[in-house]
């Protein structure tokens, strides 16, 4: 359950927005919202801030901001600890005169270190945009029935009623290359038979979730994993998608992408990592 | 699989018969593409024999035939010349290695399924190679057609020493040269007006083979009756040695770690594989059993062939298109045609060795001249050039630098030239350079229907990964192609899901490209590189009749039918018919119908690429409303006396002799047959013109001749469907009242 969110204050152009899907979000999951801001806290923004609190519907909830100074990155991280943080919503950027969105250097530093789930944000908005579709990954692994249990959760206290589950199966499960019409048979047949495993392995995890009032389909995608669930929920038009966290990181996952990575190069719509 | 075998026993005859009229087109092929690549006469063969037998062995594809390439003619010639370094001989002996080092390259491709490597060469690209391979053959070998052997320069000097060499040629004193060259000229007119003549006594013999008949004919009317010697010199008669069997040439590995000897291998190791990729693509398209070629399989047995062929002194062996043509159109089912086709060559050259010494060369010169124009004929260039400037550019860069330089600087300069012109168009150059390496596809199954979504580019670097989706799509099923998050879309690629779309026709599925409209309106599109999207329905309607098309007006409002110059909606029911199993249909025009009668001009094609034989003709179909029996019903002739000799059965009516001896009646079902033809049916077939009809559930379809129908014709065509109908009609009913 998420009891506390913590949003990152810069006093940008999207700061009201952020701020208000950050407090909408606070008062769906009926959870705190903390606001830090790194740098000098002065009368100004301190103004600013209260007058944009003042405008926001939501404001019901308690609101905390903390004013400290030093690496952007460092000064989260520390607070979301310190602060025993549910969830991390950052902004993302958009590229100029393009409709592709990525993740900026720190929110990327601090989406792959982040100890609790990070909620990234393509288009805030100060108007609620209702959230209809949920996409989340159902790959084979072990934080996996945590994403799908998570995305439920969010299901709910979004109110929203279709969630779909990829299973990315890798191209390597199936060991049958197509050469002619007599392999591209049993190529069918293979994935024909891989799909409903994967649809059992889902069904167990789905077992001891409600689904109630919420419309949920399987879909399995034969690729690899971490982009195929990417350019599925763009072409699906998905308002979310949830992911497991990556295992680890390393140098080699930045020059080669991996899973998460191929979604923070592109992003397809708001994306949640779940930690 | 005791099925499999038995229908491939039943298969043999018409295998064999078609594997027969092949070797009649690869044996003076296979001694002209040898002698047009400086080596002897016989290695041409050879490459066929052991092609043929080995790739039938253990190829993966269905109806190819395989043998040495026209496009082998440039690289080998070039090989043998550099490595020779003016020995012709030892030069060969060189290559021979270097035709054994490809065929284990080759090998180890097909091992390592690279087969899709052919895929990353951008189309047009390729069509500039190809038409600098029929330069470079065409501008050396009109001079041998001329009588000419020692004409010498590079491809650019022969082709502009052409117009002096038919002058030289006009004003010659030497009567050797004048016969051989009147025997070149002869031939060729032989090679273009073939095609033209739709008759089937003369289309029996492939046009090569009747070069090589008339030519050694010529000599022996010389020889027997004629008072004067034979006028052209032994020098400019084909040389094939005496005792084939024991007159192997071997490899010689000197060379084998020099750059040249590199060079060689790696040119001859890429146009074996893009043509036989090529060919092997095409031939697909054709096979009427509409089944899928194993390419990998194909390119380790001919590799192997290669290699065998390359140590018994024998070129390189590639699946070759004009000649699988040949072999569909024949009713060639599977690889043993192929292997029929090499052990026809075998009893050739060892029955028929001295008669073929007396082939003049300019008389296989001038069957190179031909595929040579072929190649790089004008037509081909407009329909680039359709395609879109761009497209035409690649093509001619490709084209000059092949023919200056080599072929291995050509391609790769036409593929350097293809990605800059890409950049060029779309000004931006990170779009390439960012998503490279980054996966693009994505393929789900969702309620039935394949869905497939391209994302950044496609382009030919990396249309590997579109091919590799596509490829795991059942061709009955349906797919949906997305282009809506792709920002460009290269020429090779449309070609390609052009290619695509028609397979899944063929087979029963649908296969749909969407979201390339909203492209052209943001004009990030280059619109030239869209226009090769398939559209049947022409929609520029022509306002202005011509005179025939007004005639065709008048008959139908004579005879009360409707005239349409084009079709409201696509045609389904005619590529139904037997006869179109093997011919792809371009376009149906001027249509008159009434309710049940349809009578329509058709362009189709036989053949694919350089080997493509255009046709257009008038039928007539006939709508039965109730299935009659699949039959084929035909005039009784020399042909079908072949059929019958390859295993067709003749259906015979009984007390109907006469009918039977004059027509010639197939089908399956011959109780259904014998039923469905009643007196009164046999009396009008009797009575009437013939027609080739032939009848499946779709109803009759009448076909006249191999041509369009003039007015006349098409009045009594369509008299003639109105009475059949009639007395089917008339027929089923006292079969119902009975």
């Amino acid at each position: 359950m998420i009891k506390k969110i913590l949003i990152g204050i810069a006093f940008s152009p999207n700061l009201k927005a952020n701020l208000f899907e950050a407090l909408r979000l606070g008062n769906m999951f009926g959870a705190q919202v903390i606001g830090v801001h790194v740098g000098e806290k002065t009368t100004s923004k301190e103004t600013e801030l209260q007058e944009l609190l003042l405008e926001s519907s939501e404001a019901e909830h308690s609101f905390k901001t903390i004013w400290q100074e030093g690496n952007p990155v460092d000064v989260i991280l520390n607070t979301s600890k310190k602060e025993k943080i549910d969830l991390l919503v950052l902004g993302a950027l958009q590229k100029e005169n393009l409709y592709k969105y990525y993740v900026g250097s720190i929110a990327r530093k601090l989406t792959r270190k982040a100890h609790c789930s990070v909620l990234l944000l393509i288009k805030p908005s100060t108007e609620r945009v209702p959230c209809k579709h949920i996409v989340v990954n159902g790959l084979q692994d072990e934080k996996t029935e945590e994403t799908i249990k998570s995305a439920f959760t969010f299901a709910k206290n979004l109110d929203c009623k279709r969630i779909t589950i990829v299973e990315e199966i890798s191209q390597s499960e199936l060991n049958v290359k197509v050469n002619d019409d007599e392999t591209l048979r049993k190529n069918t047949l293979a994935k024909e038979q891989l799909k409903e495993r994967e649809d059992l392995r889902v069904n167990s995890i789905l077992n001891d979730i409600d689904t109630q009032d919420i419309i949920v389909k399987k879909q399995s995608i034969f690729g690899r994993r971490g982009y195929c669930i990417g350019h599925y929920a763009k072409i699906k038009r998905a308002d979310l998608l949830v992911m497991n966290a990556p295992s680890k990181t390393t140098i080699l996952d930045r020059i080669f992408p991996q899973d998460l990575e191929y979604i923070l190069s592109e992003l397809p719509t708001d994306v949640l990592i779940i930690k | 699989m005791k099925n499999n075998f038995k229908t491939f026993m039943s298969e043999i005859p018409q295998n064999l018969f078609s594997g027969f009229v092949v070797s009649l087109i690869a044996l003076p092929l296979g001694l002209g593409l040898a002698l047009a690549s400086g080596a002897p006469p016989i290695s041409g063969i050879i490459a066929a024999i052991i092609g043929g037998s080995v790739v039938a062995l253990l190829g993966g594809s269905n109806v190819t035939i395989t043998g040495p390439g026209n496009g082998l003619v440039v690289v080998i010639l070039a090989a043998i010349t550099t490595l020779g370094a003016g020995d012709m001989h030892q030069g060969f002996l060189y290559t021979l290695a270097a035709i054994v080092v490809s065929g284990i390259i080759m090998i180890i491709l097909g091992f390592l399924r690279l087969g899709s490597l052919g895929d990353f060469f951008p189309s047009s690209a390729i069509q500039g190679m190809l038409a600098a391979i029929g330069i470079g053959i065409f501008a050396k070998q009109v001079h041998v057609m001329l009588g000419n052997l020692n004409a010498k320069g590079s491809i650019v000097e022969l082709v502009l020493k052409t117009p002096q060499g038919l002058y030289n040629y006009v004003t010659t004193n030497s009567q050797s040269t004048l016969y051989a060259g009147a025997v070149g000229i002869i031939s060729l007119l032989i090679m273009i007006f073939y095609g033209k003549i739709r008759n089937k006594y003369f289309q029996l013999i492939p046009a090569p083979m009747w070069i090589v008949m008339l030519s050694v004919g010529m000599f022996y009317y010389f020889d027997m009756f004629s008072s004067n010697a034979y006028p052209i010199d032994p020098k400019l008669l084909i040389n094939i040695p005496d005792d084939v069997v024991s007159n192997f040439n071997f490899p010689d590995f000197g060379k084998i770690y020099q750059t040249e000897f590199i060079s060689a291998v790696i040119s001859i190791t890429l146009i074996a594989s893009i043509e036989s990729l090529l060919s092997i693509k095409a031939v697909d398209k054709l096979d009427p059993l509409k089944r899928r070629s194993n390419v990998n399989k194909d390119i380790r047995a001919l590799g192997l062939a290669t290699l065998i062929s390359g140590f018994l002194g024998g070129l390189n062996v590639v699946t070759v298109i004009a000649r699988s043509s040949v072999n569909v159109n024949n009713k060639g089912s599977n690889r043993s045609a192929n292997f029929f086709h090499a052990s026809f060559l075998v009893i050739f050259i060892l029955l028929f060795a001295s008669e073929l010494r007396k082939i003049p060369l300019s008389a296989l010169a001038a069957i190179l001249v031909y595929t040579g124009y072929k190649l790089a004929s004008p037509e081909n260039i407009a329909k680039v050039f359709k395609i879109g400037k761009e497209q035409l550019l690649i093509f001619l860069i490709t084209l000059l630098t092949t023919i200056t330089t080599s072929l291995i600087t050509g391609i790769l300069v036409g593929i350097f030239a293809t990605f800059v012109i890409h950049i060029v168009i779309n000004k931006n150059l990170s779009l390439f350079t960012r998503n490279l390496l980054k996966p693009n596809v994505l393929m789900f199954k969702e309620d039935g229907k394949y869905y497939v979504s391209v994302k950044n580019f496609s382009s030919f670097i990396n249309y590997t990964r579109l091919k590799a989706k596509l490829d795991q799509i059942p061709e009955n099923e349906d797919a949906i192609i997305d282009f809506t998050l792709c920002d460009f879309v290269d020429h090779s690629v449309m070609e390609n899901l052009n290619n695509y779309a028609e397979s899944f026709k063929r087979k029963g599925g649908y296969f749909e490209v969407i979201g390339l409209d909203s492209h052209n309106s943001t004009s990030e599109h280059p619109f030239a590189l869209r226009k090769n999207i398939p559209t049947k329905n022409e929609s520029s309607v022509k306002t202005n009749l011509t005179k025939r098309q007004k005639s065709l007006q008048q008959i139908s409002n004579e005879l009360g039918w409707k005239y349409q110059s084009l079709p409201a909606k696509e045609v389904s029911k005619i590529p139904e018919f037997g006869y179109f199993k093997t011919r792809q249909i371009n376009k149906v025009s001027n249509i008159l119908s009434n309710e049940n009668c349809t009578l329509f001009d058709i362009e189709f094609h036989e053949g694919e690429l350089f080997a493509k034989q255009i046709i257009k003709a008038t039928m007539l179909h006939i709508n039965l409303g109730e299935n009659a029996p699949e039959f084929t019903l035909d005039k009784e002739g020399i042909f079908e006396y072949i059929y019958h000799f390859t295993g067709f059965k003749d259906v015979t009516i009984e007390n109907h002799p006469d009918f039977s001896k004059r027509f010639y009646l197939t089908g399956k079902n011959e109780n259904e047959i014998k039923s469905f033809f009643t007196d009164d049916l046999i009396l009008f077939f009797k009575s009437n013109k013939y027609y080739h009809i032939e009848a499946n559930n779709q109803g009759l379809l009448i076909i006249g001749k191999e041509r369009l129908a003039g007015i006349k014709e098409i009045k009594s065509m369509a008299d003639f469907g109105l009475r059949l109908m009639n007395i089917i009609c008339t027929n089923k009913l006292v079969t119902t009242s009975n």
